[in-house]
Protein backbone atom coordinates (compact mmCIF):
# COMPACT_ATOMS: atom_id res chain seq x y z
CA UNK A 1 0.00 0.00 0.00
CA UNK A 2 1.29 3.69 -0.99
CA UNK A 3 1.88 5.64 1.66
CA UNK A 4 0.15 8.14 2.80
CA UNK A 5 0.59 12.16 1.26
CA UNK A 6 -2.21 13.43 3.36
CA UNK A 7 -3.81 12.84 7.02
CA UNK A 8 -6.08 14.54 8.90
CA UNK A 9 -6.35 13.40 12.83
CA UNK A 10 -9.59 13.98 14.37
CA UNK A 11 -10.20 17.28 12.70
CA UNK A 12 -12.94 19.47 14.38
CA UNK A 13 -14.24 23.02 13.08
CA UNK A 14 -16.57 24.88 15.38
CA UNK A 15 -18.27 28.49 14.29
CA UNK A 16 -19.41 29.84 17.41
CA UNK A 17 -22.13 26.83 18.48
CA UNK A 18 -22.14 25.19 15.27
CA UNK A 19 -20.27 22.07 14.86
CA UNK A 20 -18.87 22.22 10.68
CA UNK A 21 -16.29 19.65 10.80
CA UNK A 22 -16.96 16.93 14.07
CA UNK A 23 -13.17 14.83 14.51
CA UNK A 24 -12.61 13.57 11.05
CA UNK A 25 -9.97 11.14 10.43
CA UNK A 26 -9.21 11.13 6.62
CA UNK A 27 -6.41 9.22 4.51
CA UNK A 28 -5.06 10.00 1.17
CA UNK A 29 -2.71 7.71 0.01
CA UNK A 30 0.14 8.64 -2.99
CA UNK A 31 -1.26 8.17 -6.69
CA UNK A 32 -4.92 8.21 -4.92
CA UNK A 33 -7.53 10.03 -6.47
CA UNK A 34 -10.81 10.67 -4.46
CA UNK A 35 -14.23 12.59 -4.30
CA UNK A 36 -15.55 13.80 -1.58
CA UNK A 37 -19.35 14.15 -1.45
CA UNK A 38 -22.34 15.08 0.93
CA UNK A 39 -25.40 17.33 0.88
CA UNK A 40 -25.45 21.00 1.47
CA UNK A 41 -23.48 22.01 4.75
CA UNK A 42 -21.94 18.37 5.07
CA UNK A 43 -18.75 20.11 5.98
CA UNK A 44 -16.91 19.38 2.49
CA UNK A 45 -15.81 22.91 1.61
CA UNK A 46 -15.24 23.83 5.20
CA UNK A 47 -12.96 20.44 5.09
CA UNK A 48 -11.56 21.59 1.93
CA UNK A 49 -10.70 25.01 3.79
CA UNK A 50 -8.75 23.53 7.13
CA UNK A 51 -6.51 21.33 4.55
CA UNK A 52 -5.90 24.94 2.19
CA UNK A 53 -4.98 26.51 5.60
CA UNK A 54 -7.69 29.07 4.42
CA UNK A 55 -9.26 27.94 7.94
CA UNK A 56 -7.78 27.11 10.97
CA UNK A 57 -9.11 24.56 12.63
CA UNK A 58 -10.09 23.70 16.08
CA UNK A 59 -9.52 20.94 16.64
CA UNK A 60 -7.22 18.18 15.33
CA UNK A 61 -4.59 17.97 13.11
CA UNK A 62 -3.65 18.20 8.84
CA UNK A 63 -0.34 16.44 7.65
CA UNK A 64 1.08 17.05 4.57
CA UNK A 65 3.71 13.93 3.48
CA UNK A 66 3.90 13.95 7.63
CA UNK A 67 4.72 17.15 8.14
CA UNK A 68 2.35 18.81 10.44
CA UNK A 69 0.47 21.74 8.27
CA UNK A 70 -2.15 22.82 10.89
CA UNK A 71 -3.25 26.45 10.73
CA UNK A 72 -0.38 27.14 8.17
CA UNK A 73 -1.55 29.88 6.27
CA UNK A 74 -2.47 29.38 2.45
CA UNK A 75 1.09 30.42 0.88
CA UNK A 76 2.79 28.14 3.11
CA UNK A 77 0.58 25.04 2.30
CA UNK A 78 0.91 25.70 -1.61
CA UNK A 79 4.69 26.43 -1.35
CA UNK A 80 4.86 22.71 -0.49
CA UNK A 81 4.11 21.73 -3.84
CA UNK A 82 0.12 21.78 -3.61
CA UNK A 83 -2.13 22.76 -5.85
CA UNK A 84 -5.07 24.44 -5.28
CA UNK A 85 -8.67 25.22 -6.79
CA UNK A 86 -11.27 27.32 -4.73
CA UNK A 87 -14.99 26.57 -5.53
CA UNK A 88 -15.44 30.01 -6.82
CA UNK A 89 -13.28 30.96 -10.00
CA UNK A 90 -10.36 32.64 -7.90
CA UNK A 91 -8.75 34.31 -10.59
CA UNK A 92 -6.76 38.04 -11.90
CA UNK A 93 -9.70 39.51 -13.73
CA UNK A 94 -7.47 42.17 -15.11
CA UNK A 95 -4.95 40.04 -16.46
CA UNK A 96 -4.42 37.74 -19.43
CA UNK A 97 -4.76 34.55 -19.29
CA UNK A 98 -1.47 33.66 -20.35
CA UNK A 99 -0.05 36.47 -17.29
CA UNK A 100 -2.48 34.84 -15.00
CA UNK A 101 -1.13 30.89 -15.73
CA UNK A 102 2.88 32.70 -15.79
CA UNK A 103 2.10 33.97 -12.05
CA UNK A 104 1.57 30.46 -11.28
CA UNK A 105 4.23 28.88 -13.14
CA UNK A 106 7.01 31.66 -11.87
CA UNK A 107 6.12 30.41 -8.09
CA UNK A 108 7.97 27.15 -8.59
CA UNK A 109 10.35 28.46 -11.47
CA UNK A 110 12.92 31.20 -12.71
CA UNK A 111 11.32 33.70 -15.20
CA UNK A 112 12.96 31.98 -18.52
CA UNK A 113 11.87 28.59 -17.24
CA UNK A 114 7.98 29.64 -16.10
CA UNK A 115 7.83 31.13 -20.28
CA UNK A 116 8.17 27.77 -21.60
CA UNK A 117 5.89 26.14 -18.92
CA UNK A 118 2.94 28.71 -19.49
CA UNK A 119 3.05 27.91 -22.88
CA UNK A 120 2.77 24.26 -22.19
CA UNK A 121 -0.25 24.49 -19.82
CA UNK A 122 -1.86 26.99 -22.35
CA UNK A 123 -1.69 24.09 -25.13
CA UNK A 124 -2.39 20.97 -22.84
CA UNK A 125 -5.42 23.45 -21.92
CA UNK A 126 -6.35 24.20 -25.83
CA UNK A 127 -6.38 28.04 -23.86
CA UNK A 128 -4.10 29.12 -26.62
CA UNK A 129 -6.93 31.14 -29.21
CA UNK A 130 -8.14 33.18 -25.53
CA UNK A 131 -4.23 33.40 -23.95
CA UNK A 132 -3.76 37.14 -25.01
CA UNK A 133 -7.70 37.88 -23.70
CA UNK A 134 -8.15 39.15 -19.89
CA UNK A 135 -9.86 36.60 -17.49
CA UNK A 136 -12.60 39.84 -17.12
CA UNK A 137 -14.08 38.67 -20.12
CA UNK A 138 -13.93 34.83 -20.03
CA UNK A 139 -16.89 33.11 -19.11
CA UNK A 140 -17.17 30.97 -16.72
CA UNK A 141 -16.20 27.62 -17.74
CA UNK A 142 -13.40 29.28 -19.52
CA UNK A 143 -12.35 30.80 -15.92
CA UNK A 144 -12.41 27.09 -14.16
CA UNK A 145 -10.36 26.13 -16.75
CA UNK A 146 -7.73 29.11 -16.13
CA UNK A 147 -7.62 28.18 -12.61
CA UNK A 148 -7.20 24.43 -13.80
CA UNK A 149 -3.71 25.87 -15.69
CA UNK A 150 -2.34 27.23 -11.83
CA UNK A 151 -2.62 24.08 -10.56
CA UNK A 152 -1.22 22.15 -13.54
CA UNK A 153 1.43 24.75 -14.18
CA UNK A 154 3.05 24.35 -10.17
CA UNK A 155 3.61 20.95 -10.91
CA UNK A 156 2.22 19.58 -7.82
CA UNK A 157 2.58 16.23 -5.97
CA UNK A 158 -1.06 16.64 -4.01
CA UNK A 159 -4.02 18.52 -5.63
CA UNK A 160 -6.75 19.94 -4.13
CA UNK A 161 -9.80 20.43 -6.25
CA UNK A 162 -13.49 22.46 -5.09
CA UNK A 163 -16.33 21.59 -7.68
CA UNK A 164 -14.11 22.03 -10.68
CA UNK A 165 -16.38 21.00 -13.09
CA UNK A 166 -19.58 23.44 -11.84
CA UNK A 167 -20.53 25.43 -14.27
CA UNK A 168 -19.00 23.71 -17.30
CA UNK A 169 -20.18 22.46 -20.76
CA UNK A 170 -20.15 18.98 -21.95
CA UNK A 171 -16.68 19.86 -23.87
CA UNK A 172 -14.97 21.36 -20.56
CA UNK A 173 -16.07 18.91 -18.37
CA UNK A 174 -14.35 16.44 -20.67
CA UNK A 175 -11.09 18.43 -21.17
CA UNK A 176 -11.19 19.00 -17.60
CA UNK A 177 -11.71 15.23 -16.65
CA UNK A 178 -8.27 14.40 -18.81
CA UNK A 179 -6.35 16.89 -17.32
CA UNK A 180 -7.13 16.10 -13.84
CA UNK A 181 -6.59 12.10 -14.99
CA UNK A 182 -3.34 13.74 -16.22
CA UNK A 183 -2.37 15.12 -12.99
CA UNK A 184 -3.06 12.47 -11.40
CA UNK A 185 -0.39 10.22 -12.82
CA UNK A 186 2.11 12.41 -10.62
CA UNK A 187 -0.04 13.89 -7.94
CA UNK A 188 -2.90 12.51 -5.39
CA UNK A 189 -5.97 13.94 -6.00
CA UNK A 190 -8.88 15.28 -3.84
CA UNK A 191 -12.38 16.82 -5.72
CA UNK A 192 -14.75 17.96 -3.75
CA UNK A 193 -17.67 18.04 -6.23
CA UNK A 194 -21.76 17.89 -6.30
CA UNK A 195 -22.09 16.38 -10.06
CA UNK A 196 -22.13 12.09 -9.85
CA UNK A 197 -21.71 11.42 -13.34
CA UNK A 198 -18.38 13.43 -13.30
CA UNK A 199 -17.88 11.70 -10.24
CA UNK A 200 -18.16 8.24 -11.90
CA UNK A 201 -16.24 9.47 -14.49
CA UNK A 202 -13.49 10.35 -12.48
CA UNK A 203 -13.08 8.77 -9.35
CA UNK A 204 -12.60 5.06 -8.31
CA UNK A 205 -13.23 6.21 -4.07
CA UNK A 206 -15.68 8.05 -2.67
CA UNK A 207 -15.75 9.86 0.88
CA UNK A 208 -19.09 10.94 1.63
CA UNK A 209 -19.66 13.77 4.32
CA UNK A 210 -22.73 13.57 6.59
CA UNK A 211 -23.77 16.07 9.37
CA UNK A 212 -19.73 17.59 9.95
CA UNK A 213 -18.36 13.84 9.96
CA UNK A 214 -17.69 10.67 7.59
CA UNK A 215 -20.40 8.63 7.14
CA UNK A 216 -18.86 6.23 4.45
CA UNK A 217 -15.92 6.23 2.83
CA UNK A 218 -16.04 3.25 -0.17
CA UNK A 219 -15.22 2.80 -4.16
CA UNK A 220 -17.77 4.84 -6.71
CA UNK A 221 -20.64 2.23 -7.12
CA UNK A 222 -20.95 0.86 -3.53
CA UNK A 223 -21.60 4.48 -2.27
CA UNK A 224 -24.00 5.01 -4.81
CA UNK A 225 -26.18 1.88 -3.87
CA UNK A 226 -25.67 2.19 -0.32
CA UNK A 227 -29.20 2.92 1.17
CA UNK A 228 -28.28 5.34 3.47
CA UNK A 229 -26.33 7.65 1.14
CA UNK A 230 -29.36 7.53 -1.28
CA UNK A 231 -31.46 8.46 2.02
CA UNK A 232 -29.61 11.30 2.79
CA UNK A 233 -27.72 12.52 -0.33
CA UNK A 234 -29.26 11.47 -3.25
CA UNK A 235 -33.01 11.33 -1.69
CA UNK A 236 -35.22 7.84 -1.32
CA UNK A 237 -36.48 7.95 -4.41
CA UNK A 238 -33.03 8.36 -6.56
CA UNK B 1 10.02 41.32 -23.85
CA UNK B 2 13.34 42.72 -23.74
CA UNK B 3 12.93 44.31 -27.36
CA UNK B 4 9.77 45.84 -25.86
CA UNK B 5 11.59 46.89 -22.42
CA UNK B 6 14.80 48.14 -24.86
CA UNK B 7 11.84 50.33 -27.06
CA UNK B 8 10.41 51.52 -24.02
CA UNK B 9 13.69 53.22 -22.81
CA UNK B 10 14.68 54.58 -25.60
CA UNK B 11 11.28 56.63 -26.26
CA UNK B 12 11.38 57.50 -22.61
CA UNK B 13 14.90 58.75 -23.25
CA UNK B 14 14.17 60.64 -25.85
CA UNK B 15 10.72 62.63 -25.27
CA UNK B 16 13.15 62.97 -21.59
CA UNK B 17 15.50 64.79 -23.25
CA UNK B 18 13.49 66.96 -25.32
CA UNK B 19 11.18 67.63 -22.51
CA UNK B 20 14.11 68.71 -20.32
CA UNK B 21 15.15 70.98 -23.04
CA UNK B 22 11.86 72.60 -24.12
CA UNK B 23 10.28 73.10 -20.77
CA UNK B 24 12.51 75.79 -19.94
CA UNK B 25 11.92 77.76 -22.66
CA UNK B 26 8.26 78.02 -21.24
CA UNK B 27 8.20 77.94 -18.05
CA UNK B 28 11.29 79.11 -15.47
CA UNK B 29 13.40 76.25 -14.08
CA UNK B 30 12.74 77.20 -10.39
CA UNK B 31 9.19 75.90 -11.01
CA UNK B 32 10.11 73.36 -12.85
CA UNK B 33 11.80 72.18 -10.01
CA UNK B 34 9.05 71.74 -8.16
CA UNK B 35 6.87 70.10 -10.56
CA UNK B 36 9.35 67.44 -11.41
CA UNK B 37 9.91 66.69 -7.57
CA UNK B 38 5.85 66.57 -7.10
CA UNK B 39 6.15 64.70 -10.31
CA UNK B 40 8.28 61.85 -8.36
CA UNK B 41 6.41 62.11 -5.41
CA UNK B 42 3.20 61.12 -7.44
CA UNK B 43 4.80 58.53 -9.16
CA UNK B 44 5.42 57.00 -5.83
CA UNK B 45 1.56 57.07 -4.76
CA UNK B 46 1.40 55.56 -8.39
CA UNK B 47 3.40 52.64 -7.86
CA UNK B 48 2.37 51.56 -4.76
CA UNK B 49 -1.59 52.45 -5.43
CA UNK B 50 -2.16 52.04 -8.93
CA UNK B 51 0.41 48.96 -9.13
CA UNK B 52 0.55 47.59 -5.67
CA UNK B 53 -3.39 47.64 -4.81
CA UNK B 54 -2.18 49.63 -1.06
CA UNK B 55 -4.37 52.92 -1.08
CA UNK B 56 -1.39 54.78 1.25
CA UNK B 57 -3.39 58.25 2.50
CA UNK B 58 -0.11 59.16 3.82
CA UNK B 59 2.63 59.57 1.49
CA UNK B 60 3.40 62.90 2.64
CA UNK B 61 4.36 61.37 5.91
CA UNK B 62 7.30 59.51 4.17
CA UNK B 63 7.90 63.24 1.68
CA UNK B 64 8.28 64.81 5.02
CA UNK B 65 10.52 62.56 6.69
CA UNK B 66 12.48 62.83 3.24
CA UNK B 67 12.73 66.29 3.99
CA UNK B 68 13.49 66.50 7.79
CA UNK B 69 15.89 63.74 7.47
CA UNK B 70 18.34 65.38 4.91
CA UNK B 71 17.72 69.01 6.55
CA UNK B 72 18.71 67.31 9.90
CA UNK B 73 21.71 65.39 8.41
CA UNK B 74 23.21 67.90 6.00
CA UNK B 75 23.31 70.51 9.24
CA UNK B 76 25.27 67.32 11.12
CA UNK B 77 27.59 66.23 8.37
CA UNK B 78 27.91 69.48 6.04
CA UNK B 79 28.18 67.44 2.49
CA UNK B 80 25.21 66.89 0.62
CA UNK B 81 25.98 63.56 -0.44
CA UNK B 82 25.33 61.18 2.31
CA UNK B 83 22.46 63.35 3.44
CA UNK B 84 20.56 62.68 0.10
CA UNK B 85 21.59 58.79 0.80
CA UNK B 86 19.98 59.06 4.64
CA UNK B 87 16.77 60.47 3.44
CA UNK B 88 16.16 57.78 0.97
CA UNK B 89 17.01 54.89 3.53
CA UNK B 90 15.01 56.68 6.54
CA UNK B 91 11.54 56.88 5.17
CA UNK B 92 12.16 53.29 3.47
CA UNK B 93 12.71 51.91 6.92
CA UNK B 94 10.51 54.07 8.45
CA UNK B 95 7.43 52.46 5.90
CA UNK B 96 9.07 48.97 6.35
CA UNK B 97 8.01 48.82 9.55
CA UNK B 98 4.87 50.45 9.53
CA UNK B 99 4.12 48.33 6.07
CA UNK B 100 5.25 45.37 7.93
CA UNK B 101 2.70 45.89 10.92
CA UNK B 102 0.01 46.70 8.70
CA UNK B 103 0.22 43.50 6.20
CA UNK B 104 1.35 41.34 9.12
CA UNK B 105 -1.10 42.16 11.03
CA UNK B 106 -3.88 41.59 7.56
CA UNK B 107 -5.28 44.82 8.32
CA UNK B 108 -7.86 45.49 5.71
CA UNK B 109 -7.93 48.09 3.07
CA UNK B 110 -9.97 50.62 4.75
CA UNK B 111 -7.79 50.34 7.99
CA UNK B 112 -4.49 50.35 5.68
CA UNK B 113 -6.00 53.97 4.55
CA UNK B 114 -6.82 55.13 8.76
CA UNK B 115 -3.61 53.68 9.94
CA UNK B 116 -1.50 55.63 6.98
CA UNK B 117 -3.79 59.00 7.38
CA UNK B 118 -3.22 58.96 11.65
CA UNK B 119 0.70 58.56 11.01
CA UNK B 120 0.76 61.06 8.75
CA UNK B 121 -1.23 63.39 11.53
CA UNK B 122 0.63 62.08 14.58
CA UNK B 123 3.86 63.45 12.65
CA UNK B 124 2.36 66.54 12.14
CA UNK B 125 1.01 67.26 15.00
CA UNK B 126 4.78 65.91 16.51
CA UNK B 127 6.60 68.41 14.19
CA UNK B 128 4.80 71.06 15.12
CA UNK B 129 5.38 70.97 19.00
CA UNK B 130 9.17 70.62 18.42
CA UNK B 131 9.60 74.56 19.14
CA UNK B 132 12.63 74.94 21.75
CA UNK B 133 15.89 74.26 22.45
CA UNK B 134 14.87 70.67 23.64
CA UNK B 135 13.90 69.70 20.83
CA UNK B 136 17.17 69.23 18.73
CA UNK B 137 19.18 66.55 16.95
CA UNK B 138 23.00 66.55 16.85
CA UNK B 139 23.40 70.08 15.95
CA UNK B 140 20.10 70.76 14.36
CA UNK B 141 16.83 72.19 16.01
CA UNK B 142 13.58 70.80 14.91
CA UNK B 143 12.16 74.21 14.86
CA UNK B 144 8.52 73.43 15.60
CA UNK B 145 6.21 75.59 14.08
CA UNK B 146 8.49 77.50 11.95
CA UNK B 147 10.66 74.08 10.79
CA UNK B 148 14.68 74.02 9.80
CA UNK B 149 15.90 76.75 7.36
CA UNK B 150 19.53 77.38 6.98
CA UNK B 151 20.91 73.82 6.31
CA UNK B 152 23.70 73.18 3.71
CA UNK B 153 21.50 72.47 0.22
CA UNK B 154 22.62 69.96 -2.58
CA UNK B 155 26.67 70.42 -3.48
CA UNK B 156 29.13 68.58 -6.04
CA UNK B 157 29.90 64.98 -3.87
CA UNK B 158 33.17 66.33 -2.43
CA UNK B 159 33.26 69.66 -2.89
CA UNK B 160 31.38 71.46 -0.47
CA UNK B 161 32.28 74.85 -2.28
CA UNK B 162 29.95 73.88 -5.25
CA UNK B 163 26.42 74.17 -4.19
CA UNK B 164 23.77 72.53 -7.44
CA UNK B 165 21.29 75.20 -7.15
CA UNK B 166 19.21 77.22 -10.02
CA UNK B 167 19.24 75.65 -13.35
CA UNK B 168 21.53 73.23 -12.30
CA UNK B 169 18.87 71.78 -9.51
CA UNK B 170 16.41 71.85 -12.31
CA UNK B 171 18.70 69.42 -14.87
CA UNK B 172 19.37 67.43 -11.35
CA UNK B 173 15.83 66.83 -10.04
CA UNK B 174 14.66 66.24 -13.84
CA UNK B 175 17.10 63.46 -14.63
CA UNK B 176 16.76 62.05 -11.11
CA UNK B 177 12.47 62.06 -12.53
CA UNK B 178 13.46 60.24 -15.42
CA UNK B 179 15.88 58.17 -13.56
CA UNK B 180 13.11 56.96 -11.21
CA UNK B 181 11.10 56.44 -13.97
CA UNK B 182 12.99 54.03 -15.40
CA UNK B 183 13.37 52.35 -12.10
CA UNK B 184 9.81 51.97 -11.56
CA UNK B 185 9.38 50.72 -15.41
CA UNK B 186 12.17 48.14 -14.50
CA UNK B 187 10.34 46.89 -11.55
CA UNK B 188 6.82 46.22 -12.96
CA UNK B 189 8.38 43.93 -15.86
CA UNK B 190 10.65 42.39 -13.78
CA UNK B 191 8.96 39.70 -11.83
CA UNK B 192 8.75 41.28 -8.85
CA UNK B 193 6.51 44.02 -10.22
CA UNK B 194 4.17 41.19 -12.52
CA UNK B 195 3.82 39.50 -9.26
CA UNK B 196 2.72 42.95 -7.26
CA UNK B 197 0.07 43.13 -10.01
CA UNK B 198 -1.02 39.66 -9.58
CA UNK B 199 -1.16 40.88 -5.60
CA UNK B 200 -3.40 43.74 -6.71
CA UNK B 201 -5.99 41.88 -8.86
CA UNK B 202 -6.51 38.82 -6.26
CA UNK B 203 -4.86 38.91 -3.09
CA UNK B 204 -6.36 35.48 -2.55
CA UNK B 205 -5.30 33.67 -5.56
CA UNK B 206 -1.71 34.91 -5.26
CA UNK B 207 -1.94 33.08 -1.69
CA UNK B 208 -3.24 29.91 -2.83
CA UNK B 209 -0.57 29.69 -5.48
CA UNK B 210 1.60 30.07 -2.86
CA UNK B 211 3.35 33.60 -2.51
CA UNK B 212 3.69 35.53 0.67
CA UNK B 213 1.37 38.18 0.57
CA UNK B 214 2.49 39.41 3.26
CA UNK B 215 6.38 40.57 2.59
CA UNK B 216 5.84 41.34 -1.05
CA UNK B 217 3.58 44.44 0.07
CA UNK B 218 6.24 45.36 2.45
CA UNK B 219 8.72 45.35 0.43
CA UNK B 220 6.70 47.41 -2.73
CA UNK B 221 4.92 49.73 0.20
CA UNK B 222 8.87 50.68 1.47
CA UNK B 223 9.92 50.82 -2.08
CA UNK B 224 7.35 53.73 -2.84
CA UNK B 225 8.19 55.67 0.64
CA UNK B 226 11.42 55.48 -0.65
CA UNK B 227 11.03 57.20 -3.85
CA UNK B 228 8.54 59.97 -1.33
CA UNK B 229 12.14 60.53 0.74
CA UNK B 230 13.75 61.42 -2.25
CA UNK B 231 11.32 63.64 -4.20
CA UNK B 232 11.29 65.13 0.07
CA UNK B 233 15.07 65.53 -0.17
CA UNK B 234 15.14 67.47 -2.98
CA UNK B 235 11.92 69.25 -2.11
CA UNK B 236 13.97 70.53 1.06
CA UNK B 237 17.09 71.59 -1.08
CA UNK B 238 14.55 73.31 -3.53
CA UNK B 239 12.80 75.24 -0.87
CA UNK B 240 16.03 75.45 1.39
CA UNK B 241 13.97 74.96 4.51
CA UNK B 242 11.35 72.72 5.95
CA UNK B 243 8.02 72.75 7.78
CA UNK B 244 5.36 70.96 9.41
CA UNK B 245 3.28 71.91 6.32
CA UNK B 246 4.87 68.73 4.35
CA UNK B 247 3.21 66.05 6.89
CA UNK B 248 -0.01 68.26 6.71
CA UNK B 249 -3.35 66.75 5.24
CA UNK B 250 -3.74 68.56 2.73
CA UNK B 251 -0.18 67.65 1.14
CA UNK B 252 -1.41 63.96 1.59
CA UNK B 253 -4.62 64.36 -0.02
CA UNK B 254 -3.04 66.08 -2.90
CA UNK B 255 -1.20 63.22 -3.51
CA UNK B 256 -4.24 61.43 -4.18
CA UNK B 257 -6.15 64.13 -6.73
CA UNK B 258 -2.97 63.62 -8.87
CA UNK B 259 -2.60 60.31 -9.20
CA UNK B 260 -6.80 60.08 -9.44
CA UNK B 261 -6.67 63.02 -12.10
CA UNK B 262 -3.68 61.34 -13.92
CA UNK B 263 -5.05 57.80 -14.06
CA UNK B 264 -4.27 54.74 -11.66
CA UNK B 265 -2.45 51.58 -13.31
CA UNK B 266 -0.18 53.77 -15.67
CA UNK B 267 3.31 55.16 -15.14
CA UNK B 268 3.10 58.72 -16.33
CA UNK B 269 -0.72 59.32 -15.15
CA UNK B 270 0.23 60.17 -11.57
CA UNK B 271 3.70 62.00 -12.86
CA UNK B 272 1.45 63.81 -15.02
CA UNK B 273 -1.25 64.60 -12.92
CA UNK B 274 1.13 65.63 -10.26
CA UNK B 275 2.94 68.17 -12.59
CA UNK B 276 -0.25 69.62 -14.21
CA UNK B 277 -1.87 69.90 -10.99
CA UNK B 278 1.02 71.90 -9.63
CA UNK B 279 1.54 74.39 -12.27
CA UNK B 280 -1.90 75.00 -11.75
CA UNK B 281 -1.80 75.42 -8.19
CA UNK B 282 1.45 77.54 -9.07
CA UNK B 283 -0.80 79.72 -11.37
CA UNK B 284 -3.72 80.04 -8.88
CA UNK B 285 -1.43 81.37 -6.17
CA UNK B 286 -0.43 84.66 -8.66
CA UNK B 287 -4.33 85.22 -7.76
CA UNK B 288 -6.74 85.74 -5.48
CA UNK B 289 -10.10 85.57 -6.76
CA UNK B 290 -10.28 81.63 -6.86
CA UNK B 291 -9.74 79.70 -4.07
CA UNK B 292 -7.32 77.09 -4.55
CA UNK B 293 -8.47 74.49 -2.33
CA UNK B 294 -11.57 74.94 -3.65
CA UNK B 295 -10.49 74.62 -7.35
CA UNK B 296 -8.92 70.92 -6.41
CA UNK B 297 -11.87 69.31 -5.01
CA UNK B 298 -14.04 70.45 -7.73
CA UNK B 299 -11.32 69.12 -9.97
CA UNK B 300 -11.71 66.05 -8.18
CA UNK B 301 -15.32 66.06 -8.22
CA UNK B 302 -15.52 66.22 -12.35
CA UNK B 303 -12.99 63.53 -12.45
CA UNK B 304 -14.64 61.53 -10.47
CA UNK B 305 -17.62 61.75 -12.11
CA UNK B 306 -16.55 62.44 -16.06
CA UNK B 307 -13.55 60.63 -16.52
CA UNK B 308 -13.06 58.59 -13.18
CA UNK B 309 -10.37 56.65 -14.92
CA UNK B 310 -7.90 59.40 -14.97
CA UNK B 311 -6.42 61.67 -18.01
CA UNK B 312 -4.20 58.82 -18.80
CA UNK B 313 -5.96 55.58 -19.05
CA UNK B 314 -9.35 57.61 -20.96
CA UNK B 315 -6.62 59.21 -23.91
CA UNK B 316 -4.93 55.50 -24.19
CA UNK B 317 -8.41 54.39 -24.87
CA UNK B 318 -8.96 57.23 -27.16
CA UNK B 319 -6.03 56.12 -29.04
CA UNK B 320 -6.94 52.39 -29.36
CA UNK B 321 -10.41 52.82 -30.74
CA UNK B 322 -9.43 55.55 -33.08
CA UNK B 323 -5.65 55.61 -33.88
CA UNK B 324 -3.31 53.09 -32.43
CA UNK B 325 -4.95 49.72 -33.45
CA UNK B 326 -7.41 50.55 -36.98
CA UNK B 327 -9.47 47.50 -37.49
CA UNK B 328 -8.61 45.80 -40.58
CA UNK B 329 -11.88 44.17 -41.33
CA UNK B 330 -13.01 40.94 -44.11
CA UNK B 331 -14.58 43.98 -45.80
CA UNK B 332 -11.93 46.45 -45.65
CA UNK B 333 -9.37 43.92 -47.05
CA UNK B 334 -11.65 42.80 -49.86
CA UNK B 335 -12.38 46.77 -50.42
CA UNK B 336 -8.47 47.53 -51.02
CA UNK B 337 -7.90 44.60 -53.21
CA UNK B 338 -10.77 45.30 -55.00
CA UNK B 339 -9.15 48.78 -55.42
CA UNK B 340 -5.95 47.78 -56.20
CA UNK B 341 -7.17 45.03 -58.79
CA UNK B 342 -8.89 48.35 -60.89
CA UNK B 343 -6.21 50.28 -60.74
CA UNK B 344 -3.90 47.69 -61.61
CA UNK B 345 -6.45 46.99 -64.91
CA UNK B 346 -6.57 50.44 -65.61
Amino acid sequence: MAEPVLETQHLSMHFGGVVALDNVTFTLRRGELRCLIGPNGAGKSTFFKCLTGLLTPSEGHVLMQGEETTGWPPHQVAALGVGIKTQVPNVMDALSVQENIWLAARRFLPSAQADAKTREVIDRLALGAIARTDLGQLAHGERQQVELGFVAASDPWLVLLDEPAAGMTAGEVARMTEVIHELNRTAAVVIVEHDMQFIRSIASKVTVFHQGAILIEEDVEAVMSDPHVRNIYLGKKA
Amino acid sequence: MQGSVGRDVIATLIVSVILIWALPLMVGTYTLTVLAIYAMLGLSLGLIWGFGGILCFGQAAFFGLGAYTYAIAAINIGESTLPMIIAVIVPCIFAALLGAMMFYGRLGDVYLGVITLVVTLILFKFVNSTAGPAYTIGNARLGGYNGIPGFPTLNVPGRTDLYIWGDALYYLCAVALVLVYLGVTWLLRSSFGRIAVGIRENETRMSLIGYDVRIRKTVMFAIGAAIAGLAGALYANWGAIVTPGLFSLSQSAEIIIWCIVGGLGTRFGPLLGAAGLGYLKFLLGQQSMINNTMLMGLILVLFVLFLPRGVVPAAISVWRASVGRPRRTGRARAMRRNRRRDRDDG
